[in-house]
């Protein structure tokens, strides 16, 4: 049995790499799109603001997978093709650039109006109220809730497997095809999800703790 | 009377249908320590707030040495400055707040600081001399590198003074600054606020303590249902309290609380 597994581990290997590259580049790509979706929410005018919390809602509203497959395979009849792997990267980080604008939004408003008050009473510009004043601040909010949505990316980057990509679960998937033996596989891959996710728990816990010194 | 260094004219604000300042003419003059007392609602916070265009007004004028603060002039259109061109400006106007607001992720050194190096543009070594300085002035020199929640009412609130007086404003609005605080810490607070109106600071002091107003404010306003209804030397405005009918049953109201 161990023979076994250590004979697949590359394989699956290579597919756990394909779920950690998707993940990053969807997370990061994400927060900066996020953040400043999220800042818009905020501080936009109505033409920044409304488009903004249109995209939000309904991309919140969709299920990944029709956004999956509507990139690859409805933007092509418009002549727009990222290829597989480019189109769900893209899915992905629309969805979640959603997720993360409405993180960034609670976090910015939980801060009392007081501080922008005395930002602007000093002669803060608004750049620099955001920077010294507003987001050291909001910054604390906004992690926790962050990082499950970090968990969730990852999670959700499963998806991919159905657009013919070889993460981590397809990999599992294409072993069983080849073992017939299902249950070992599924829990191996399980085990690499849950390790992966439950260091960001860890992560996010000492992010909290290192932010604690902002009382609420 | 010498030049005034703030200059208010007809000044009108409205929450909604709710008028809440309604035409207000008010002159300080430099060095002088105006004290601003009235009812809730009179709009007091709100004359305070506009003075550095924390809240924007509807019609009228404010001047702080000869500058239209929120608005630019010229020609008959009214256009509100920009937040950028309004920033400097506040820089010159102080404001210590009744919450006092203190950036709570910053030491009470830092948050003297922030305002002289991010918009005096004072290097880092001068601005934590001159931070240090105003803190030392308000008794806190041993509390430096303290986060606003490690520090009491009356510290966070002397930090707050410290703060807009580091910048070296040309007025201090001050907005009920003791009313947060516990009885006993109100004391040390205003000890501050009175060195600092006999070192000639020009203040605009929202207030409720009446001793104080007398003491250390050389005017006082009285405003109610936003109009200035009293406006006088402190001691004349106290000692003839009983002939005007609004202002006695307010200090009576006072009294009363005290």
């Amino acid at each position: 049995m161990i023979a076994y597994v250590m004979g697949v581990l590359p394989f699956l290997w290579q597919g756990l790499l394909v779920t950690l590259t998707v993940s990053a580049l969807v997370v990061a790509s994400s927060l900066v799109t996020g953040i400043l979706c999220g800042i818009g929410l905020v501080y936009g005018r109505w033409w920044i603001a409304w488009p903004i919390r249109i995209y939000s809602d309904i991309l919140r509203g969709t299920p990944l997978i029709v956004l999956i497959f509507l990139i690859i395979y409805g933007l092509p009849l418009l002549g727009v093709d990222f290829g597989n792997y480019g189109s769900a990267v893209i899915a992905l980080t629309a969805f979640k650039t959603a997720h993360v604008a409405e993180i960034a939004r609670g976090a910015i408003q939980s801060i009392h109006f007081g501080q922008t008050d005395a930002g602007k009473a000093i002669g803060l510009t608004f750049r620099q109220r955001l920077q010294y004043v507003i987001l050291p601040q909001a910054v604390r909010r906004f992690l926790p809730p962050w990082i499950n949505a970090v968990a969730d990316a990852v999670k959700g980057s499963a998806l991919v497997s159905l657009a013919g990509i070889v993460d981590l679960t397809l990999a599992v998937q294409q072993v069983i095809g080849r073992t017939y033996d299902p249950l070992p596989m599924y829990l191996l891959g399980a085990a690499m999800y849950f390790i992966i996710n439950y260091s960001l728990s860890l992560t996010s816990r000492r992010l909290e703790a290192r932010f604690a010194y902002i009382r609420e | 009377m010498p030049q005034s260094l703030v200059q208010i004219r007809g000044l009108k604000k409205s929450f909604g249908s709710l008028r809440v300042l309604d035409g207000i003419d008010l002159d300080v003059a430099k060095g002088e320590a105006v004290c601003v007392i009235g009812p809730s609602g009179s709009g007091k916070t709100t004359l305070l707030r506009c003075i550095n265009l924390l809240e924007p007004y509807d019609q009228g004028s404010i001047k702080v040495d000869g500058t239209e603060i929120g608005y630019e002039e010229g020609g008959s259109t009214r256009k509100r400055r920009s937040e950028r061109a309004l920033a400097p400006i506040r820089a010159d106007i102080g404001m210590v707040f009744q919450l006092f607001n203190l950036f709570p992720h910053l030491t009470a050194l830092e948050n003297v600081m922030l305002g002289l190096t991010k918009v005096r543009g004072i290097s880092k070594a001068e601005a934590k001399d001159r931070a240090g300085h105003w803190l030392n002035r308000v008794g806190l020199s041993d509390k430096l590198q303290s986060l606003p929640s490690q520090l009491s009412g009356g510290q966070q609130q002397r930090v707050g003074i410290a703060r807009a007086v580091a910048m070296g404003p040309k007025v201090l609005l001050l907005d009920e600054i003791t009313s947060a605080l516990d009885p006993e810490l109100v004391g040390e607070v205003l000890s501050v606020v009175q060195g600092l109106a006999r070192d000639g600071m020009t203040m605009i002091v929202v207030t409720h303590e009446m001793t104080f107003a007398r003491d250390v404010g050389s005017r006082i306003i009285f405003m109610d249902e936003g109009r200035v209804v009293i406006d006088g030397p402190s001691r004349d405005v106290l000692a003839n309290a009983s002939q005007n009918e609004r202002l006695k049953s307010f200090l009576a109201r006072i009294e009363m609380k005290h």
